[in-house]
């Protein structure tokens, strides 16, 4: 691989004056990596507004009755939440905002092959975004159908359902746009002699997760297309009083919503698969193995969407059938981890921040995938089904999985995106916090659930009452700790110190190139002659 | 970049496409007239049947596939490969249920 020297005479892209001069600058900028910023800091706003109604949320749940808001607006917050966090948040996070940064430079590349369908892609996801929140202000008020629009409730309710339909409609194209771009650029843009198994395991995953943007992200768009039509002009399609299916709608919602956690959770295992080799020291254990298990996780994916349906009152062959292959799903995802855990064998491991959230994201995605068998498996499913197990399963392998690599990717790409470095021992401390609060707050749901407590619930029985006490201050936990970790990159942004080219001693193109990169990323593309993880320590060459 | 259309001497002719327009539009006359007939079990399958003689007509004369390179064959392989697999798995409820 070609290794570029530190040089201090290059204009970075931060530094770089185009065209268009201020705010513009960034706001028409077609350079995937000032893209993957304005995503980034997008991504990050919604996620600080989808907390603070997470925070507004179990402090209702506080004490039994009304603490802080009546049970309409707890209907209204529950449903904004998993708005904001799943379309807004989870679903672009990594591939959108790290994925465009990181992507081209990773292959050796300039630029995505469509800048301009790529800057196209942010303007739709700002646009959704915009309509979402102005759903909430609008005649009609916030909906109140939880994030998943099930009817026949969302085709009656008189809450904006129709405007936040509109929104997922948006953030669906912009989602679908930046997967095409992302196909196109692996196979056209990658540098010369970097085969498709010579790709950093990242590229793998985003490739893998761009398949299931452009093939999954339509039927949702025909759903939604459905749904407003049914609530306009009451066709009968899913509404079961004018002979509509309401099951149709959740096998339609599913078939797009369940490959949609594998856009969410495979970006996050690509990153996991970059941060493992930096701090081992250590070439990946089974390149191929987890290359070709994304793969395979995105096919599977398309095969379990039901297991969301076991009690909806559809067959007991599709039940069976499903059920079977979500158990199969497991098999990609144990491959994944098992190979993670025999890349740190022997490794030289060196315990710092972005490995800490690794870390940190293995032991909650094994808990989160674990419990998951409990609910695949038909029988334990009745009894957990709509309950708090659900909740914690979801946040564990949702939250504990991608949102934590999203942070971990943060702290790993900071030095390399702003060219600052932030205080690691406060990053650690804020690591420590956001576990202890974590566990503390979605460790109790299980126990809620399996004891019975129904989720989307405004208030409980007395004997849930110590159990939702341990869950609150435990999300009071996990807040300090996330606000301490965005105050420790903030304060870093602004006054930290300047970063070397390659802090961690990474390997992949990346750390081949200055801090922050250039505009065109390269002076010249570099030639590939191995594969993305070869170490010299790990050779005993210095 | 130099540009290269290899492509463009097999592309159909403007007669092609008109009349691939209108054997569309026949079909699509068609599925409307059979939707008021109940031919029973065979309903599904019958307007599945003209979707799908409409949709390989698009693909592979209006989207040019049939004159693209064999990757981009496997890529809508794979595409229609999911929808099977879209409709297969959901008649597992629907005829089962």
């Amino acid at each position: 691989m070609t290794h570029q020297a530190h040089d201090n005479s290059y204009v970075s892209y931060l530094d770089y004056k185009g065209k268009h001069s201020g705010i513009w600058a960034w706001l028409l900028s077609t350079d995937h990596k000032r893209i993957g910023l304005m995503y980034l800091t997008g991504i990050m706003l919604f996620f600080v507004a989808g907390m603070s109604l997470g925070f507004v949320m179990k402090t209702e749940m506080l004490s039994r009755g009304e603490t802080l808001v009546d049970a309409q607006t707890y209907n209204a917050l529950f449903t904004l939440h998993g708005v904001i966090m799943i379309f807004l948040v989870i679903i672009p996070g990594i591939p959108a905002a790290f994925g465009n940064f990181f992507l081209p430079i990773q292959i050796g590349a300039k630029d995505v092959s469509f800048p301009r369908l790529n800057l196209f892609s942010f303007w739709l996801y700002m646009a959704g975004g915009v309509v979402a929140l102005s759903s909430l202000f609008l005649q009609g008020g916030p909906i109140d159908t939880g994030w998943t629009f099930y009817v026949p409730y969302s085709l009656r309710t008189n809450t904006n359902v129709s405007l936040a339909l509109l929104a997922a409609f948006l953030l669906g194209f912009s989602s679908i746009l930046t997967g095409l771009n992302f196909i196109t650029t692996v196979h056209r843009l990658r540098a010369p002699g970097m085969g498709f198994f010579r790709m950093p395991l990242f590229i793998w995953a985003l490739y893998s997760t761009a398949w299931i943007q452009v093939i999954a992200t339509p039927v949702i768009g025909i759903t939604i297309v459905l749904v407003i039509v049914e609530r306009l002009f009451s066709i009968g399609i899913f509404d079961p009083a004018l002979g509509g299916d309401p099951i149709l709608f959740q096998h339609l919602f599913w078939i797009y919503s369940h490959p949609a956690v594998y856009i969410m959770i495979l970006p996050a295992m690509g990153v996991v698969s970059e941060i493992i080799p930096t701090f081992a020291k250590r070439t990946i254990f089974g390149y191929k193995a987890i290359a070709f298990s994304s793969l395979a996780i995105a096919f599977i994916g398309y095969f379990v969407w039901a297991h969301h349906m076991f009690t909806s009152g559809m067959s007991d062959l599709a039940r069976i059938i499903f059920s079977l292959f979500t158990f199969l799903v497991a098999i990609p995802s144990g491959v994944k981890v098992f190979n993670w855990v025999a890349t740190l064998y022997k490794g030289s491991i060196e315990p710092r921040v972005p490995f800490l959230f690794v870390m940190m994201f293995i032991f909650l995605f094994s808990i989160g995938g674990l419990t998951g068998l409990v609910l695949g498996n038909l029988a334990t499913n009745i009894h957990t089904h709509g309950t708090y197990f659900v909740v914690a399963h979801f946040h564990y392998v949702m939250f504990g999985g991608t949102v934590i690599i999203l942070f971990g990717a943060l702290h790993y790409w900071f030095p390399k995106m702003f060219g600052r470095m932030y205080n690691e021992k406060v990053a650690t401390v804020s690591v420590i916090l956001i576990f202890i609060g974590f566990n503390g707050l979605y460790f109790t749901m299980f126990i809620l659930g399996y004891m019975g407590m129904p989720r989307r619930y405004w208030d409980y029985l007395p004997e849930y009452q110590l159990l939702h006490t341990i869950s609150a201050i435990g999300a009071y936990i996990l807040i300090a700790g996330i606000l301490l970790m965005l105050h420790n990159l903030w304060k870093a942004l602004r006054k930290g110190p300047k970063a070397v080219q390659n802090p961690w001693g990474g390997v992949t193109l990346e750390w081949t190139v200055p801090s922050p990169p250039p505009l065109e990323n390269f002076d010249e593309i570099p030639i590939i002659t191995h594969g993305p993880y070869e170490f010299p320590e790990a050779k005993g060459v210095k | 970049m130099e540009i290269t259309h290899t492509h463009s001497k097999s592309h159909t002719g403007y007669g092609g496409y008109v009349l691939i327009w209108l054997i569309l539009i026949g079909l699509t006359v068609l599925t409307v007239s059979v939707s008021g007939i109940d031919f029973g079990n065979a309903t599904l399958p019958l307007a599945l049947l003209i979707a799908t003689i409409k949709s390989v007509l698009v693909i592979n004369i209006f989207m040019h596939i049939k004159h693209e390179d064999k990757i981009f064959r496997l890529f809508i392989g794979v595409a229609l490969l999911i929808l099977i697999v879209a409709f297969v798995f959901t008649a597992f409820d629907v005829f089962f249920r």
